[in-house]
Order: C-alpha cells, then sequence, then structure tokens
C-alpha cells in the first residue's frame, strides 16, 4: 500500500544512465552515416531499443517496482516490439 | 440534535494512481503504434522518395532536440528523489528546468516547421503537389502528423508538470503523497521514448 517504503534512487543513477543514453544516440546517428544498406534501419532501432529499455528500467523506475507491473509493462512493450519487427521483417524480406 | 464530527477522509492509493497511469500509456502505444506501422508500410511501398524527402531534414536539429529531452528525462526523473529527500526547493529547480527544456525542444520544432514551410512544404500545400512524387507527399504527412502529435504531447507534460510543481508549492503534493509527480514524470518519459523512435525514423533515412 501506500505507506510502504519508497526505494529513492541516487542522482548519480540517472546521470550515468543520461551518460548511456547520449551515448546510444551518437551511435547512432554513427551507424547511419555509414552505408550499411537495408540494415542501416536495424542499427538504429535496436540503439533505439536499447534506449527504450535503460528508460523504462531506471527513468520509469520499473526496476524497482512490484513484479506485476514488471510483468504487465513487459508484456505490452514485447508485443508491440513483435509487431513493429515483424512489420520491418516483411519490409526487408519481401 | 446531536453533535457529529466531521472526519475529512481524503482517499490516496498511489498504487492504483501507477496502474491507472500505464494503463493510459499503454493506449498512447496503440496511437503511435498504428502510426509506426503506417510510416512501415509506405516507407516499404515507397524508399526512394523517403529518402529523398528525408534529405531535407536537418540532421543537427534532430539529434539536439534527441538530446534535450533525454536531459529533461533525467531532471523530471531526479525531482522525484528530490522530493522523497523532502528538499522542496531541489524538486521545485529540477522540474523548472525539464520545463524550460521543454520548451526550447518547442522553440527548435518551431523553427523547423517554419523552413519547412519557408520552403512551401506543409501538408497539401501547391508546391508539394506540383514538385513532389506521391511517395515525398506521404513522407512529409506522416512527418507533420508524427511529430505534431508528439509535440502536442510535449505540451500536455508541460501542463501536468506544471500542475504538479503548483501541487509541491502549496504543500498538497509532498514525500508521503507523491503519486502526481512521479506519474507526470512516467508521461514524460514516454513522451521521451516516442521521441526515440521518430527521430531514427525520420532524421536518420540514408
Amino acid at each position: 500500500m501506500s505507506n510502504e517504503k519508497q526505494h529513492i534512487v541516487p542522482y548519480k543513477t540517472y546521470f550515468l544512465i543520461l551518460l548511456a543514453l547520449v551515448t546510444f544516440t551518437f551511435a547512432s546517428v554513427g551507424i547511419t552515416s555509414i552505408e550499411l544498406g537495408k540494415y542501416t534501419v536495424v542499427g538504429a532501432l535496436l540503439f533505439s531499443m536499447m534506449k527504450t529499455f535503460l528508460v523504462l528500467t531506471f527513468f520509469m523506475h520499473l526496476k524497482y517496482d512490484k513484479l506485476y507491473i514488471k510483468l504487465m509493462v513487459t508484456f505490452v512493450f514485447a508485443v508491440f516490439v513483435v509487431t513493429i519487427l515483424i512489420t520491418f521483417i516483411d519490409y526487408l524480406y519481401r | 440534535m446531536e453533535k457529529s464530527t466531521k472526519v475529512e477522509h481524503i482517499h490516496y492509493d498511489a498504487e492504483a494512481s501507477k496502474i491507472g497511469m500505464w494503463l493510459f500509456i499503454f493506449t498512447e502505444l496503440l496511437l503511435f503504434g498504428g502510426l509506426f506501422i503506417i510510416y512501415s508500410v509506405y516507407r516499404y511501398l515507397n524508399p526512394d522518395a523517403f529518402h529523398l524527402a528525408a534529405e531535407e531534414l536537418n540532421r543537427f536539429i534532430g539529434t539536439l532536440n534527441t538530446v534535450i529531452l533525454l536531459v529533461s528525462s533525467m531532471t523530471i526523473a531526479m525531482s522525484t528523489t528530490a522530493l522523497q529527500q523532502k528538499r522542496k526547493g531541489l524538486t521545485l529547480i529540477l522540474c523548472s528546468i525539464t520545463l524550460v527544456l521543454g520548451i526550447v525542444f518547442l522553440i527548435n520544432k518551431y523553427f523547423e516547421w517554419g523552413v519547412k514551410f519557408s520552403h512551401g512544404i506543409w501538408p497539401g500545400s501547391q508546391h508539394m503537389l506540383d514538385t513532389m512524387s506521391q511517395g515525398e507527399i506521404l513522407f512529409f504527412g506522416l512527418y507533420f502528423i508524427m511529430t505534431g502529435l508528439h509535440a502536442l504531447h510535449i505540451i500536455v507534460g508541460m501542463v501536468v508538470i506544471g500542475v504538479a510543481m503548483l501541487r509541491i508549492e502549496r504543500g498538497t503534493v509532498h514525500p508521503d503523497r507523491a503519486a502526481m509527480l512521479e506519474n507526470a514524470g512516467l508521461y514524460w518519459h514516454l513522451v521521451d521514448i516516442i521521441w526515440i523512435f521518430l527521430f531514427p525514423l525520420f532524421y536518420l533515412i540514408t
């Protein structure tokens, strides 16, 4: 219930996550600058997914949430990712 | 008459609030997810036109706006920590920084759209109908709809954070009743996640 002691995330954790997110952003800009043909979009989206994972886990506190919330969010995002993936696999190999 | 004592009982359930926010976030995912699928299909049908049209977008401003949103996500996340540590002043400062970064994001967007307009590019413009292929028109249609809808979410997020700040100031949101600020943060992070996908799909097509 609401009286439970909340987990306080230190500022340093948030700052480190930001550094990782910015690094991934520049990496995705870098990977799309080199010629990889049709795999460019796959590379960029992989970085997007890693960034989303970090935002969900740390910024949105999922790491410290109860199991059922984790499962609920994981399931919905998994469905979303699978839908996008299938669409792009279709796009690449049709 | 019997004297009755009225006990003010304000219902508060942080966990239920959080679940409610997550359910709302799922509906948002459905909204943008649909648009992403439309984008994918049209990009498959018009690969060359999408590449050509994406050349018009400024990769530098796109990257800059990505970094701005990421930093703002960090500051709103930190504001919850500050509130839990009972540092009201710091909480409000971190929220304010988030708001300022949101405004900077929108200003960049304003100039970006402004350049497009000055080139005669807006939904249904004569310039587009005369000089562009069907695929390019589709690209810019999706660009304006998706970044526009995202910008609308930024504005809504800023209003929600503003309300949270007001309540922190008044003391109705405090360390033992932090759900409002936490949920404002959740919403802001969702807006960030949507941009994380919009950015490569519109700006990083080579």
